[in-house]
């Protein structure tokens, strides 16, 4: 595969192609100028320069932050928002619309369909956090050394990268299911593993770029070695752009992990994982809509703040 | 020009080599037994001298190496092995399922690029400064939505409420609609998004600005000068965007209930049927390089800066 920028974007996405950024900046000239971030947020930024950007953050971004708040106090105390039981329902009460005492309806066991999204939480999230983990840590290890060692260990490693870019990512998942088995934690790594690529190759960039500044070349004449210009120098100024990616693969870990609840290789029942309660909405989508909206409703309102975040992160802020 | 043809066919060559190593360690040189959990089920009543002859027909008891090249070998003659779970040549189950999912994608790719291409262009020329920005929230909406939750809600909305397509039985279009749209939603998102970021970048050019200057209309100037040179950023995504549509026709078709490679797929995962498994990854992986190398091999053809250069250098 010939390695291009672009070919980058495509795998997370959204990250920007270059050309937008290299035509819209003619060079200055200067080494020290930060060339600008490419925007993980994926959206189309309109050219202006960075000063005219608001310093009062927008009406989207502090939305995003709150759903996003929202979605954490639901992992931390699920009690505070709902009484209801999200494993145990009412017989009596089922399949009911949404109403003031069930705000999502209940479902076909009279289960709390509320209690159960916010229940859910902890799973989807915990689930998102660890796919995460996985592809940073991993991803970016990768990407530190080959960019830093460089060389023949740099070609070989890229070159293993572009292997797992070259398998679409649910199948290179649910490979990874084969070997590991069902479950929560399983699904996390398996999605986790498939975003290992687009950190590698992030980070590698970032070292690359970072690598020929003025400063990383002043700390090596100064006498300091390799792993010390890494830790002080590469990658506190590499890692903003990580972090936006990690932002942003969250968003996409929350899908990857709902889609895989879905097929049934998550979290078993009763587990009120958000693909899950979807999948068992489904029997009921002729006669009980809610069961299938609201969880999805969901799903995309806390991916959508997510990728918010993450634009806001990669770009914005500066 | 022979020698970079040769060259990028011998890369994607080794690209697809390496992916099929990679499944081969992930999923069969691992102690994992599942063929045996299968046959050495009671209930199937094979004689231990049968079960030792299952061993021998699907090699297990051979070294990973050997059993690493007999694979490979078998791969390269089209022999995929055969199913865990049917028994049946994989060959034959994968030629049942490809030409539904053949539709499936074509349609869903078709209508993912129509998509793109009108948020892009409706975003790009339009005067009203609202309109755009809609449009451009479009497509971070769209990679927002699970697949499979989108497939859900149109049945729900056009099937059951408004009644406009039946759930079962139907004509083959009325049972395409729904999923080629459920497929097209997710792709369309990357690529308007690059298009409409190729587009910019175009305006901002100097030729635009001459073109501006003698007198050429805003149309003129959008389908003669900035369409055609917006092009080759977007084609190189539509070419990486193949790998997400057989991702998205796993889920598509679980929710739509169609018999191609990607039920094929949910059912050899849970079935753990990994000889299937496998030649679906080398599968995957080989219409994903293959699309590339064409899109790579088209540059210079819709660039001739790119040709004269005498590499390809995007």
């Amino acid at each position: 595969m010939t390695i291009t920028e672009s070919q980058q974007a495509g795998t997370t996405s959204l990250t920007t192609p270059t050309t937008k950024a290299q035509q819209a900046w003619p060079e200055t000239g200067q080494q020290t100028t930060e060339p600008p971030r490419t925007d993980a947020g994926g959206r189309v930024t309109e050219g202006a320069p960075a000063k005219r950007r608001r310093r009062i953050p927008s009406i989207g971004l502090i939305l995003a932050w709150a759903i996003v708040a929202a979605a954490l106090l639901w992992v931390v105390a699920p009690g505070l928002f709902t009484a209801y039981d999200p494993i145990s329902g009412v017989a009596a009460e089922k399949l009911q619309a949404p109403s003031i005492a069930h705000l999502f309806g209940t479902d076909a066991l009279g289960r709390d369909l509320f209690a159960r999204v916010v229940h859910g939480a902890v799973h989807s999230l915990s689930g998102a956090f660890i796919a995460v983990a996985v592809g940073l840590v991993a991803g970016t290890s990768i990407g530190l050394v080959a960019g830093s060692v460089g060389g023949i260990l740099d070609a070989v490693l890229m070159r293993v990268i572009d292997v797992l870019l070259s398998i679409p990512g649910l199948l290179l998942a649910l490979t990874i299911i084969i070997l590991l088995g069902f479950g929560t934690v399983n699904a996390a790594i398996a999605v986790g593993v498939g975003s290992i690529a687009a950190f590698a190759r992030l980070s590698r960039s970032e070292v690359v770029r970072v690598r020929r500044t003025d400063y990383v070349e002043a700390a090596f004449g100064s006498g300091a070695r390799l792993p010390i210009v890494l830790l002080r120098h590469v990658l506190p100024n590499s890692i903003a752009p990580v972090v936006a990616l990690a932002a942003l693969q969250f968003g996409v870990a929350i899908l990857a992990i709902s889609t895989l609840g879905f097929l049934g290789y998550g979290a078993p029942p009763p587990t009120p994982e958000w693909g899950l309660l979807i999948a068992e909405g489904r029997n009921y989508v002729a006669t009980s809509w809610w069961l299938t909206t609201f969880p999805g409703i969901v799903v995309v309102l806390v991916v959508l703040a997510t990728n918010r975040i993450s634009q806001w992160i990669g770009g914005e802020r500066a | 020009m022979t020698r970079y043809l040769t060259g990028r066919i011998g890369q994607a060559v080794l690209v697809l080599w390496a992916a099929f190593t990679v499944t081969f360690v992930l999923l069969q040189a691992l102690p994992g037994d599942s063929i045996m959990i299968k046959f050495e089920n009671p209930e199937l009543g094979l004689s231990p001298a049968q079960i030792l002859e299952v061993r021998a027909r699907y090699g297990i008891d051979e070294p990973a190496v050997l059993q690493y090249i007999h694979t490979l070998m078998g791969f390269l003659a089209g022999d995929f092995g055969y199913s865990i779970e049917t028994g049946t040549p994989v060959l034959q189950r994968l030629a049942e399922g490809l030409p539904e999912t053949a539709k499936l994608a074509a349609g869903g790719f078709l209508l993912a690029v129509v998509l793109a291409v009108t948020i892009a262009f409706v975003s790009s020329y339009t005067r009203f400064a609202w309109i755009r920005g809609v449009l451009l929230a479009v497509p971070s909406l769209f990679i927002s939505i699970p697949t499979f939750w989108l497939g859900i809600l149109l049945i729900q909305v056009f099937s059951f409420q408004l009644r406009l397509v039946p759930v079962i039985g139907g004509t083959e279009a009325q049972s395409l609609i729904l999923p080629v749209l459920t497929l097209a939603v997710p792709i369309s998102a990357p690529l308007a998004q690059v298009l409409c970021r190729s587009l910019d970048a175009v305006y901002t050019q100097p030729f635009v600005a001459v073109a501006q200057a003698k007198g050429a209309s805003r149309q003129w100037i959008l389908w003669r000068h900035v369409a055609r040179n917006a092009l080759v950023p977007t084609l190189t995504v539509a070419g990486l965007t193949f790998g997400e549509l057989i991702a998205g026709s796993v889920i598509t078709e679980t929710v739509f209930g169609r018999n191609g490679i990607g039920r094929l797929t949910e059912q050899a995962v849970t079935a753990q049927d990994i000889p299937v498994m496998q030649a679906i990854v080398v599968l995957a992986a080989f219409v994903f390089v293959s699309v590339n190398l064409i899109v790579d091999l088209l540059y210079p053809v819709l660039d001739p800066r790119l040709a004269a250069k005498g590499r390809v250098a995007v």
